[in-house]
């Protein structure tokens, strides 16, 4: 896993870096996550993957005007550490993770839309709200309608977004988000971003779909 | 003369494994009586685990003249055979008729061991036992191990008509309602006035809510209070003779209901969400903080949506 996501860059676990979740999960097709790093400054990049999931990457995260913190849902095969790895600015990643519970099924099940045709009519519509915490920070939940299809179930092939970008009105990037198969159908995401106003959104799926809208608090 | 005696050792430690799965999958059922001819079985006030074999359950049957009525029969083909033996016990009346009192896998897995018997439950119930049944079963399977030997999810034989109906001279009021599931059936007993609630009311455990509908629940409560019993079974947790039991779910189910959409509200992450503490009051219920979680990942979507408006 190391050698895979982090390469050759250094690396420490650091109990700061924590992955927040259930022990055992409900649904496996929605195992909610939340990533937090209290304590620790100047993250530039967070990695969050599941070492024995059939695709093991979940997210990636760069929280350039934002808080390291990052709440999502993922479909999960079987039981698993799932880990954050964050990388501050001197170039180290900071691992921390937890384990999962989970007896089988998540990544290799249709999604539930595909049977439905919910997404069909409504692919890419977003549902969002910003929620001002304190002056400079915000917290934007969102939710998108897409399959998150990770290619491993039966004749469906892999169709998921892949990029959300959350930007100030005037084009400043806050936070970039890119989300990989494991990331569960209709994502809902809540980060916290560093910025008072309206969030523009922008996102785009692996067949080049886009998708936009702007949130005003 | 070697080799023989590797054979009979062999066979030696079969048969005792075999002792000894027999001895370990015995659920010691033992009816209480609650009523005149009404009796119950009580299960655990825990999960489901491979020591209790999936016993977390209240079962029961009332007497007749000519006929037993079963409400409910456990998580197994096991549980299901040692009621029938255990009923057998106390009396010598056949059992015609059992009453599933809705599609949870701990309350009609055991439906096997009355082949000859009608089976009944609402129509919403069968339907679902039809659609999720054999997937239940197959959870059931993974969490208690080996006490599920030879369990297979079968759809009731009969749709449960709600209203009056006399078995065995037992006169019976069958109450259909819903709210914990799409089709949750009470049975009621005229003559001892004892009320079946199925798992519309939870006694000293957090209530489960994989299918729950919260409102539609609390309006089941309110029908409830208008019964005039003297015993009420709940699904799970000991029998009682007043209230309490009822106004405890309602109170559970409101504050559960109440705290999510106020979470939602507040933008919290499902996470942070589960990670709230309970009140001090439902700190008593068995199972609550796995129960709460559970909740949580059942309700909050739907929840959450309701304050994500669409841009």
């Amino acid at each position: 896993m190391r050698q895979r996501f982090l390469g050759k860059d250094p690396m420490v676990f650091d109990a700061r870096v924590q992955v927040q979740m259930p022990s055992a999960a409900e649904d496996q097709m929605q195992v909610p996550v939340h990533v937090s790093a209290p304590g620790l400054t100047d993250v530039v990049d967070v990695l969050v993957f599941a070492d024995l999931n059939p695709l093991p990457k979940i997210l990636r995260y760069q929280p350039t005007s934002a808080a390291p913190d990052i709440g999502f849902r993922f479909k999960v095969e079987q039981s698993t550490p799932v880990r954050a790895a964050m990388r501050t600015r001197d170039g180290v990643w900071h691992v921390g993770g937890a384990w999962l519970r989970a007896s089988g099924g998540g990544c290799t099940a249709p999604s539930v839309g595909t049977g439905q045709g919910l997404w069909q009519d409504r692919l890419g519509e977003i549902s969002a709200r910003l929620w001002p915490q304190q002056p400079g920070l915000e917290r934007l939940r969102l939710r998108m309608i897409h399959p998150m299809d990770t290619g491993l179930a039966a004749g469906i092939p892999v169709f998921h977004i892949d990029r959300i970008d959350m930007r100030a009105s005037d084009g400043r990037l806050l936070a970039s988000l890119q989300t990989y198969e494991p990331v569960s159908e209709n994502p809902v995401i809540s980060v916290d971003l560093q910025h008072s106003g309206p969030v523009r959104i922008d996102a785009h799926d692996i067949q080049g779909n886009r998708f936009a809208a702007t949130v005003t608090p | 003369m070697k080799r023989r005696f590797g054979i009979g050792a062999a066979v030696l430690v079969a048969a005792s494994s075999m002792a000894v799965a027999q001895a370990a999958n015995d659920y010691r059922l033992g009816a209480q009586a609650v009523a005149e001819g009404v009796y119950v079985f009580s299960g655990r006030n825990e999960h489901f685990t491979r020591d209790n074999g999936g016993n977390i359950v209240n079962t029961g049957f009332i007497v007749g003249t000519d006929a037993v009525i079963v409400i409910d029969t456990g998580p197994s083909l096991q549980y299901g055979e040692q009621q029938r033996k255990a009923i057998a016990a106390i009396t010598r009346v056949p059992v015609r008729q059992v009453y599933v009192t809705h599609q949870h896998p701990d309350h009609y897995l055991g439906d096997a061991a009355y082949a000859d018997a009608s089976i009944a439950a609402l129509s919403a119930t069968i339907s679902a036992i039809q659609t999720q049944g054999n997937a239940l079963a197959d959870n059931l399977y993974r969490l208690v191990g080996g006490w599920m030997a030879g369990t297979q999810s079968q759809s009731p034989t009969s749709t449960a008509q709600p209203g009056a109906v006399e078995i065995g001279g037992r006169k019976l009021r069958l109450i259909g309602t819903a709210g914990h599931t799409a089709g949750d059936l009470m049975v009621y007993d005229e003559a001892s006035r004892t009320l079946f609630v199925g798992d519309l009311v939870f006694h000293d455990r957090a209530p489960t809510t994989p299918n729950a509908d919260l409102l539609q629940w609390l309006n089941a409560l309110d029908q409830i209070r208008q019964i005039d019993f003297k015993v009420l079974v709940p699904g799970h947790g000991a029998v009682v003779r007043d209230a309490s039991a009822i106004e405890q779910t309602r109170d559970y189910l409101q504050w559960l209901s109440t705290s999510l959409h106020t979470a939602a509200e507040q933008g919290r992450d499902m996470v942070e969400v589960m990670n709230q503490p309970l009140p001090d009051r439902f700190q008593k219920l068995a199972v609550h903080d796995e129960e709460y979680r559970r909740s949580v990942s059942h309700l909050y979507p739907a929840i959450e949506l309701t304050t994500l408006p669409r841009r």
